[in-house]
């Protein structure tokens, strides 16, 4: 039965989220840094936008994304005759829509967990002659690792389990946006429900195996942490 | 030498208070500043130390200017080569003793990281991590790494924001004492914020009493605690513990240095005092009883 499966979906998924998720600590942690640290009339925008992934059904988000990418739209006019650029139905347009879709599972606990640490080690750093890029990377992040680990397992397991935008904006296309969870909806329609056991079970799995493993090492972490 | 003028208003428990001082310190003096909680004393250092910026005024050490209001001028804390302990010493828990201290020295003196460890007792410590250290451990970590970031310049100023009020009497004497050691050691100006008289009085050449803002009054803490030098007699600083009345007389329980004692008073010299004040009992000095 395992020899008819395509395995592809559940490729292109791991290369999605991986990806989404090396852009997501690119983008998220310094974006965490200023609104944790900023103080700004701003930052509630900031927060608030930076959150409206949460709450938005991910089919507005995709069709918002779909009219921005579009040609036939200034913006996707600008991307396509200047960076060459086309992200409607392609998996470049489907990784920028993953990464916005996801960017508050990054940011919220990176931010929290920033927040959460004693000012004056920020203090303690700066009157220590350290430059504040100097002190996020060798007194902050290190000293936030659990809100690091957990906000990058959330984006590779939400971008896993994304499955709206990607459609609206990817649609349907064997090995450019035809990711697992699509193929499963696609299986279903076409009553092949073998297929769609096979790709659920493995997300299921997947998801599973990753968040247990995120709880547990929180879990050592802290341990570690109030042993005298 | 440093030179201060400083207004800023601070937001404080009991409503808005106008922080409005001036503080000139002598090179490699220790001075303290003394007070109540909200009086500004932490505040100070912080401008000082370019933690927080004042609303007006004008900062300048050993020549150099650090804040001048008029001229928009402000150093980046950065910048400033001062040495501060924090109240919660502020250790970085992912870095051992020895990594703390060596993250504060400037790499050309790397090689001062042994003796730092040894002056302050932490050769044996150099390998643990500040979550394993004691109270007093911790204080002398936060104590060496401030020393690190002050052994290659000059001035070398070391600010201290009550960083033995969260430790045992026993471990605070000892440290205390190690504290005037390493100040003359290294030619340090240092600044303690305490509100402990008996700490100001040992180790300050110096003190500047605060209350909401203003500085009452300065001088050495002879001078300023024991208003009126009365020759022939025994001077002592008390805090009073208790008053109450036996009779026609009342009692004080006073706190002289570590000792409890009692003594007698009369109703008017009762009448202004409250329980926690700080007072100076004067006895006769001659023919005092010598027990050795």
């Amino acid at each position: 039965m395992m020899a008819g499966i395509d395995w592809q979906p559940l490729w292109l998924t791991l290369r999605l989220a991986a990806l989404t998720t090396c852009l997501l600590v690119l983008i998220g942690i310094p974006l965490a840094y200023r609104i944790a640290f900023s103080a700004s009339r701003l930052k509630p925008v900031m927060e608030t936008l930076v959150s409206m992934p949460l709450v938005l059904p991910p089919s507005v988000l995709g069709f918002y994304l779909l009219l921005a990418f579009s040609p036939q739209h200034a913006f996707g006019q600008w991307l396509e005759q200047y960076l060459h650029l086309k992200l409607v139905f392609s998996f470049a347009g489907i990784l920028v829509g993953s990464v916005i879709f996801s960017l508050p599972f990054m940011v919220q606990p990176v931010q929290a967990g920033l927040q959460n640490l004693p000012p004056s080690l920020l203090e303690a750093s700066r009157s220590l002659g350290k430059s504040d890029l100097t002190s996020l990377f060798r007194v902050l992040l290190p000293n936030c690792k659990p809100a690091l680990l957990t906000g990058v397992v959330l984006s590779f397991a939400h971008t896993v389990g994304e499955f709206g935008v990607v459609l609206m904006i990817g649609g349907n296309i064997p090995g450019v946006t035809k990711v697992a969870s699509i193929a499963i909806y696609d299986e279903v329609e076409s009553l092949n429900y073998a297929a769609a056991h096979v790709y659920a079970g493995v997300l299921f799995v997947l998801s599973f195996a990753i968040l247990l493993s995120v709880y547990f090492m929180n879990r050592r972490a802290r341990t570690v942490w109030v042993q005298p | 030498m440093i030179q201060m003028s400083l207004r800023q208003t601070l937001a404080s428990a009991s409503g808005p208070v106008e922080l409005d001082v001036e503080i000139a310190i002598a090179e490699q003096a220790f001075v303290t500043l003394f007070g109540p909680s909200g009086a500004g004393k932490t505040t100070i250092l912080r401008m000082l130390a370019g933690l927080t910026k004042p609303a007006q005024g004008r900062i300048v050490v050993a020549g150099q200017v650090w804040f001048d209001h008029q001229a928009r001028h402000w150093l980046p804390p950065q910048q400033r080569s001062v040495g501060m302990v924090f109240q919660d010493y502020a250790l970085f828990p992912n870095m051992s003793v020895a990594e703390n201290i060596a993250y504060a020295l400037n790499p050309l003196h790397a090689a001062q990281l042994p003796r730092l460890l040894e002056v302050n007792g932490l050769s044996a410590l150099r390998d643990r991590l500040p979550a394993s250290l004691s109270g007093g451990q911790k204080q002398r970590v936060a104590l060496a790494r401030a020393l690190a970031r002050v052994i290659s310049s000059e001035p070398r100023l070391l600010l201290l924001d009550e960083p033995l009020s969260a430790l045992d009497t026993e471990l605070r004497a000892q440290l205390q004492d190690e504290l005037l050691r390493l100040h003359r050691e290294f030619g340090l100006t240092t600044i303690l914020v305490s509100h402990d008289i008996g700490e100001v009085f040992k180790m300050s050449q110096q003190v500047f009493v605060l209350e909401q803002g203003k500085i009452l009054h300065s001088g050495s803490p002879a001078k300023v605690f024991l208003q009126q030098q009365v020759p022939g007699k025994l001077q002592l600083q008390a805090q009073v513990l208790a008053i109450r009345k036996e009779d026609v007389v009342f009692i004080l329980t006073l706190l002289v240095g570590q000792d409890i004692v009692e003594i007698i008073a009369s109703d008017d010299e009762v009448a202004t005092l409250h329980v926690g004040d700080p007072i100076a009992i004067s006895v006769k000095a001659f023919s005092p009883l010598i027990f050795a």
